[in-house]
């Protein structure tokens, strides 16, 4: 998956770099969050599962995450710099998960 | 449940994973693999096909365009290539962890288009037998128990947690 590797400086790379923007709203240094998003089809299971393979999380900390998507409609289940949250969207779409990312207010 | 009593995939001792699939269920499967093939390939902008290319950013519709852009086809092609794998082994009696992956996502998949189809909630639904898609819920239902057969034998050979608790 050489287009979204972390590091490459591909066409991942941020693209405001190249072009003026208002500073107050990109700060470079604001971490960005993945959401995951409760849907009606995924298997609690399932769910429990991919955080777990994705992360390493321990199953504990997955169903914990889990449950707060069931129950509060969406979870952060991961944060760092915009290409790494990238990735981790990719993934979790690989895999079906209703997942998005958005910079940390 | 009779029908469901047998554990259909089990985790050996050597690391590998063995199925246990009655003919007609894998028959069932071959022909729901096929139509999704021809669903992905065929249809581009169907809501039950858009389940399965996510919006990244929410807020942000320019930086989404470029997310899917970047990655529409290699999803498309690790799709496709999990559709491949079920087909490719489905005769198969024991698998190795890459192909039982390429079954769970296929299965969830075909979950993901069928429950997208039928506008399941997360109420549970006592669905009529005269009801036109009975037969879609007897089948979304199967493929739950089935993904979840896989889920739990996969689970078993997940490697110790890389990150610790909270």
């Amino acid at each position: 998956m050489p287009a979204l590797s972390p590091t490459a400086a591909g066409p991942l790379a941020p693209a405001e770099v190249q072009q003026p923007v208002d500073e107050t709203t990109l700060d470079p240094d604001r971490p960005w969050v993945v959401l995951v998003w409760n849907d009606p089809i995924n298997l609690m299971s399932y769910v429990t599962f991919v955080l777990q393979k994705l992360f390493g999380y321990p199953k504990a900390k997955a169903e914990r995450l889990m449950m707060q998507v069931h129950t509060e409609g969406r979870a952060v289940v991961a944060n760092g710099p915009r290409e790494t949250c990238e990735l981790h969207v990719f993934r979790l779409h690989e895999h079906g998960l209703w997942a998005t990312m958005q910079q940390d207010d | 449940m009779g029908l469901f009593s047998r554990r259909r995939v089990e985790r050996t001792a050597g690391g590998r994973y063995r199925v246990h699939l009655p003919e007609t269920e894998r028959s069932v499967l071959v022909d729901l693999v096929g139509q999704l093939r021809e669903v992905l390939v065929v249809t581009t902008d169907d809501p039950i096909v858009r389940r399965l290319f996510p919006t990244a950013y929410n807020a942000d519709s320019e930086r989404d365009r470029e997310y899917q852009q970047l990655v529409r086809d290699e999803l498309l092609e690790r799709r496709l290539a999990a559709l491949a794998t079920v087909e490719e082994t489905l005769e198969q009696e024991e698998l190795s962890e890459g192909e039982l992956s390429g079954w769970l996502t296929a299965l969830n998949d075909l979950r993901l288009v069928l429950g997208t189809r039928l506008d399941v909630s997360e109420d549970l639904v006592e669905v009529d037998l005269d009801d036109p898609d009975a037969p879609i819920h007897a089948v979304y239902e199967y493929l739950g128990f089935l993904l979840g057969e896989v889920v739990d034998a996969l689970e078993e050979g997940l490697p110790p947690p890389s990150e610790p608790g909270l």
